[in-house]
């Protein structure tokens, strides 16, 4: 690898280079030959040994090894068992699931029929969010192609082997991301999680053995197959094999979809592969994982990235959304938002979840508006603490992170917003001031013109003045004004 | 078209299917086609894609140019859609960023009729599975 | 079954393979407290969403704490119950619950017997670390049922009855976070729903979240009325439950006091449904045997099998979800009405009162039968045939509000004529009891011999759905019984497919029948309560002289006096009556509001 390529596309490799409604285009660049030879040439255990041998964990973001799952669904006896692809993408800013149905739908239908050769199950099923319009069309379009070549549906390459797969439609919970919760929508019922045991694999959709995983998860499929386990293993670190997606947003240059080697350093990542922080800003902080993830700092840079890493360092692999923050961005309004996001999505099932999270966010509001004590914070630690360990589902588990990890990595952030009612980034609405900064004003009015609650007075070539009882502190004096003359503080 | 009825099947149909596409855009010979793909994702068409796409289909064929036009799925550059790729016969690709119809305009008249290279390309920067 | 070594607290306990974490503590005398669980194991009613969360233990090895309810035990487990780690979280759990609860509790409905309260003082709670908004929801008032949902804790009991246990699908989820609450679709108020009103949900409400409307206020102002006379009848499953609410064992008779007690309240006339059960059997068996009769003669028209028709939640079940059944149901009303339709006509002729100026006034173990006294066909001119209807519950509180000790009560006997009843009459109050009672006084008629055995232990019992076949001189008599609306659609879907093969069919809303009413004392999950009542009410039978409805001398004097004979002209105007289609209600309603 030359050292200035950090990429390698393996679940993106059609992505961008084939045309995704074309089967034969996707056929062209190998498709369906991993399903043929695994038909033709393997036993169902054969073939999920070779998942197993691959290393690949659950790109969703528990990281659960792929192979062992269909292992365990495999050898559990049932009349009947499912395949479903979890493509019910929610973190916010995420979108590797959506770019793969939408770039090489074949990939996933591919791997899925592999996937019910090897557990035993003719029927899969797509369930994905209905915001998803195009890549619904898109994978509609591959089923149907499919279906016509005969890769899908009775006797697939001529072995007796059936396989179908139907589209359910999610509403857009983010805790139907949760696979329990998927399945209770699926079959009609509230999305909304239970408890583990059983799992899918025992008693999934309908009752029935089911396995879950995630677009990106079977994207990697094919591949395996066609390369081999051994190659996969090699790419990626011992423990984490292989890529991952991930998109890359925020205050980087170079906003977008990667997919680099599990191990790839988060500087690698942010400096080389993003082109470093916009607009020459200073690097603060980096949030992984999506809203239930954690916010890494400077000294995590040179982490390699894998699924024990992060969890080490207080953060998470998730789906794979990243966010790039810097000096501007106030550490407790970004927990505060992500909390925002969970109350919001919480299905409201168990208490701490439902009560704690809410109240975790009052917390965080309360100090961002200047109001709050030490008290609070030691109070935001505990809740934050029992929320984690109480939780019925992923989502209660792992939703005070964001909290969490500021609290650990910027402290300073907390105290300064409680001890001296400040928020160093200049974010907190309630705790700046814009104030007129008298020997360079040159009473051009153009503040005065520009503000919203007309709060600004003095007459032309004056000095003028603020009223800060009627502020709201929207920042457009400061942005009008040609002379410097505002300060934030 | 016919069913896949075997691994042997698919594989000859697969041979079939490199070896049109090979000749379409390898050769330098005259039935070489110039190949245009345009990142037609969410993301690129939320970017304007879909009249990029509609551009180079029209405008490829009145100024009698040679060429097949598809769309493809998304390509990672996110900062920079719409996205375009362009290969001439028996060249490596290129991918153009921030491609508007202006943009679009200049590659068909500068690079693809002339060769000469026009400002915006995005370099290759990953592998993909074959090389690795 | 495989067994396997816990180690709980310290202390070692085998248990079988599957057990739980909470039943193997169980065993070892340590009671993890629980919310949201609930088991009623006698009759297949678990509950366990691990929702509230109060459960949590800690696992050695295990990441984070794990709900005892939900979690089963492997081998070489160790769980320790009361770390310092697991008592912080179930305290910052329940204040998190508290924090989203009104403090309401001095003036609740529920304070005393409210779960939640009890888990506060269990768990010491003096402080709420943590406040702040509170959600709130519009309160919906029905006939019978009150809900409040600012008191809901999302433990989904109510749910599990409404939707598994009774299949009626009025209760679920809406809404996410920290809106979630439990509604009928779209948030309408129950009696825009296909609520049956059985009470199930306020049976098992932790909360004061669903109550019954009470209606001890108005009964107050009526026995304090000088010109009403205030007539008061007792179903028989309240004698068996009353005294629970008094501090007594379950399973206590307090027949008499409960006499005594309504006396001193000063009602004018103390009777008992008792009565009005054994005029029942008298109008439903003779309906049986009218269509045994026609059936046996070759009537291929004739509707079989006949339904109990008694309860008023089930009568709403098959309304709302089985309309085009509703000839196969006696239409003997129920013995709640039987009652009212008698005391203002025969009763009231005796005492030379107008129906006006008398109040009827029901002590029933039920909630729905507040809303069985409000519907239109029971009345005459506006004036209703049974004005009241109190809950077991509340009639304890009457009693605790007239300063009146009730455990020192002497037994008092109830008023004559309608205070007159059998053994039949009693055990309609379980399940069971009714078609217990039809085939004592069907036999005889259809027989013209008199039983041997009045005891008919086939029909008795706890399971969901049994079945029974008595010899009726050599015609084998197929006898149904389903208690729970969830059972009772099995039969009922089996009939609808002409699958089956019962001549009659007993069927209560309420699992273990009227002992287990929404209205009666809380049970808090625990089924030996409603066994201990079900002995209760089959003692009290075998106690009672006479023991066949068709024997009570003031219901043949009822007949000879006033009615004439069963399913006669004057039976039929007072005693029977007609049902309707209301699922098309439901639709139909639900298309207006669209245009709207």
């Amino acid at each position: 690898m030359s050292e200035n390529i950090k990429q390698i596309r393996v679940a993106l490799r059609n992505c961008g280079f084939i045309n995704p409604e074309s089967i034969d285009e996707y056929i062209a660049a190998d498709g369906y030959e991993a399903l043929g030879r695994v038909l033709t040439e393997k036993t169902p255990e054969e073939a999920t040994k070779e998942i197993i041998d691959s290393g690949l964990r659950g790109r969703g973001g528990g990281g659960f090894p792929t192979g062992v799952k269909w292992d365990i669904a495999r050898k559990v006896e049932s009349d009947q068992k499912y395949v479903v692809c979890n493509a019910d993408e929610g973190d916010p800013g995420a979108f590797m699931d959506r770019s793969i149905l939408e770039g090489d739908p074949h990939s996933v239908i591919e791997a899925m029929a592999i996937n019910g050769y090897c557990i035993g199950a003719d029927k899969g099923l797509v369930y994905i969010r209905a915001e998803y319009p195009l890549a619904i069309e898109r994978l509609k379009t591959a089923l149907d192609q499919a279906r016509e070549y005969g890769l899908l549906g009775e006797d697939i390459f001529g072995t007796g082997f059936n396989f179908d797969i139907e589209i359910r439609y999610g509403a857009g919970a983010f805790v139907c991301g949760e696979e329990t919760a998927l399945i209770n929508s699926m079959e009609g019922h509230r999305g909304e999680p239970t408890f583990k045991p059983p799992f899918p694999a025992q008693s999934g959709y309908l009752g029935k053995p089911t396995n879950v995983n995630n677009v990106e998860t079977f994207a990697n499929i094919p591949v395996i197959f066609n390369k081999g386990a051994e190659w996969f293993a090699s790419i990626g670190t011992e423990k984490s094999t292989g890529t991952k997606v991930f998109a890359l947003a925020g205050k980087i240059n170079n906003v977008g979809l990667i997919e680099v080697p599990m191990g790839t350093t988060l500087r690698e990542v942010i400096f080389e592969i993003g082109g470093g922080i916009k607009d020459g800003k200073k690097f603060k902080s980096v949030q992984t994982g999506g809203p239930s993830g954690g916010c890494l700092t400077e000294k995590h840079l040179d982490t390699p990235i894998d699924f024990d890493n992060l969890l080490e360092s207080g953060s998470m692999m998730g789906s794979g959304g990243m966010i790039v923050m810097d000096e501007d961005d106030c550490m407790v309004s970004v927990a505060r938002f992500y909390l925002d996001f969970t109350v919001e999505e919480s299905c409201g099932k168990c208490t701490p979840c439902r009560v704690g999270n809410k109240r975790l966010y009052e917390l965080l509001d309360i100090i961002s508006k200047g109001n709050g004590s030490n008290n609070d914070l030691d109070k935001l630690r505990n809740l934050g603490e029992v929320i984690i360990d109480t939780s019925l589902c992923g989502l209660g588990q792992t939703s005070p992170n964001p909290v969490l990890s500021t609290m650990d990595n910027f402290w300073d952030e907390y105290l300064a917003h409680v001890e001296d009612q400040r928020c160093p980034a200049g974010q907190c609405k309630d705790l700046i001031r814009y104030e007129v900064i008298e020997e360079n004003c040159v009473g051009c009015t153009a503040c005065a013109r520009n503000c919203p609650v007309n709060c600004i007075s003095g007459e032309r070539k004056e000095i003028h003045h603020i009223d800060q009882s009627l502020c709201i502190k929207c920042g457009a004096c400061f942005e009008k004004c040609r002379f410097n003359a505002i300060s934030v503080s | 078209m016919a069913k896949v009825k075997s691994l042997a099947d698919l594989k000859k149909m697969k041979e079939k299917l490199q070896s049109d596409i090979s000749l379409r855009e390898n050769s330098k010979h005259p039935e070489g086609m110039v190949r245009v793909k345009v990142a037609m994702a969410t993301c690129g068409i939320a970017s304007g894609a879909k009249d990029v796409m509609e551009f180079f289909t029209v405008n490829l064929q009145k100024r009698n140019v040679d060429a097949i036009v598809t769309q493809t799925g998304c390509m990672g550059y996110c900062y920079a859609e719409p996205t375009v790729e362009v290969k001439l016969p028996g060249q490596e690709p290129v991918v153009y960023g921030f491609v508007d119809i202006k943009k679009a305009d200049e590659i068909i008249e500068k690079y693809i009729k002339q060769g000469e290279p026009v400002d915006g390309i995005i370099p290759v920067n990953y592998e993909t599975i074959d090389k690795k | 079954m495989e067994k396997i070594k816990v180690k709980i607290d310290n202390r070692l306990v085998e248990v079988e393979k599957g057990t739980t974490i909470l039943e193997a503590a169980r065993k070892l005398d340590v009671n993890i407290p629980t919310l949201c669980y609930m088991n009623l194991g006698d009759m297949d009613i678990e509950h366990r969403p691990g929702g509230c969360r109060i459960c949590v233990v800690e696992v050695e090895g295990r990441r984070n704490l794990a709900p005892s309810c939900a979690t089963d035990c492997h081998d070489g487990m160790e769980v320790k119950t009361h770390s310092i780690r697991v008592l912080n979280a179930r305290r910052t759990v329940m204040e998190l619950m508290l924090s989203d609860h009104p403090f309401e509790c001095l003036t609740c409905a529920k304070s005393g017997k409210c779960d939640l309260q009890s888990m506060a003082i269990k768990l010491g709670i003096r402080d709420i670390h943590y406040q702040g908004e509170k959600s709130t929801y519009k309160p919906d008032f029905s006939p019978a049922i009150l809900r409040d949902m600012d008191k809901c804790i999302m433990c989904r009991r109510c749910e599990k009855m409404c939707n598994e246990v009774q299949t009626v699908g009025v209760l679920s989820g809406i809404y996410r976070g920290f809106e979630a609450v439990v509604a009928p679709a779209f948030e309408r108020d129950l009696d825009h729903s296909e609520c049956t009103y059985c009470g199930q949900c306020v049976a098992v409400c932790p909360t004061a979240a669903l109550t019954e409307v009470d209606h001890t206020n108005q009964v107050l102002r009526a026995l304090a009325d000088p010109a009403k006379t205030v007539v008061v009848q007792t179903a028989p499953a309240v004698r068996a439950a009353l005294g629970e609410e008094f501090g007594m064992e379950p399973g206590t008779l307090v027949t008499g006091k409960m006499v005594a007690a309504l006396r001193q309240l000063e009602f004018d006339y103390v009777f008992d449904t008792d009565f009005a059960a054994d005029l029942t059997i008298m109008e439903e068996g003779a309906e049986i045997l009218g269509r045994l009769g026609k059936f046996l003669a070759g009537d291929k028209d004739v509707k079989l099998p006949v339904l109990t028709s008694c309860c008023p939640g089930w009568v709403s079940f098959f309304e709302y979800h089985f309309p085009d059944q509703r000839d196969i149901p006696s239409t003997a009303r129920s013995p709640q009405q039987m009652f009212g339709a008698v005391a203002k006509t025969w009763f009231a002729e005796k005492i030379k009162k107008d129906r006006k100026d008398m109040v009827v006034v029901s002590i029933m173990p039920c909630v729905a039968k507040k809303y069985e006294c409000t519907r239109e066909e029971f009345a005459t001119g506006g004036n209703p045939d049974v004005d009241y209807s109190l809950s077991t519950r509340e009639l304890a509180n009457l009693i605790k509000r007239a300063n009146i000790d009730f455990n020192k009560l002497p037994d008092e006997d109830f008023d004559g004529p309608m205070g007159e009843s059998t053994g039949a009459g009693v055990i309609f109050g379980t399940t069971g009891g009714v078609i217990e009672a039809a085939t004592r006084s069907a036999y005889e008629i259809y027989t013209k011999k008199p039983l041997d055995k009045v005891d008919f232990k086939q029909l008795r019992g706890m399971e969901g759905i049994r079945e029974a076949t008595v010899d009726f001189n050599g015609f084998p008599l197929k006898i149904g019984i389903a208690h729970g609306l969830g059972n009772a659609r099995k039969l009922l879907e089996n009939i609808r497919a002409g699958k089956s093969e019962f001549h009659a069919i007993e069927i209560m809303a309420c699992p273990g029948g009227c002992i287990g009413g929404g209205g009666q004392p809380l049970h808090h999950g625990n089924s030996e309560i409603l066994k201990a009542r079900q002995k209760a009410i089959y003692r009290e039978d075998s106690g009672k002289p006479i023991r066949k409805s068709h024997e009570n001398p003031s219901i043949i004097k009822l007949y000879e006096e006033y009615l004439g004979e069963p399913l006669g002209e004057k039976a039929h105007q007072l005693l029977h009556t007609r049902y309707f289609d209301r699922g098309r209600e439901i639709v139909i309603e639900a298309d207006v509001k669209e245009e709207q």
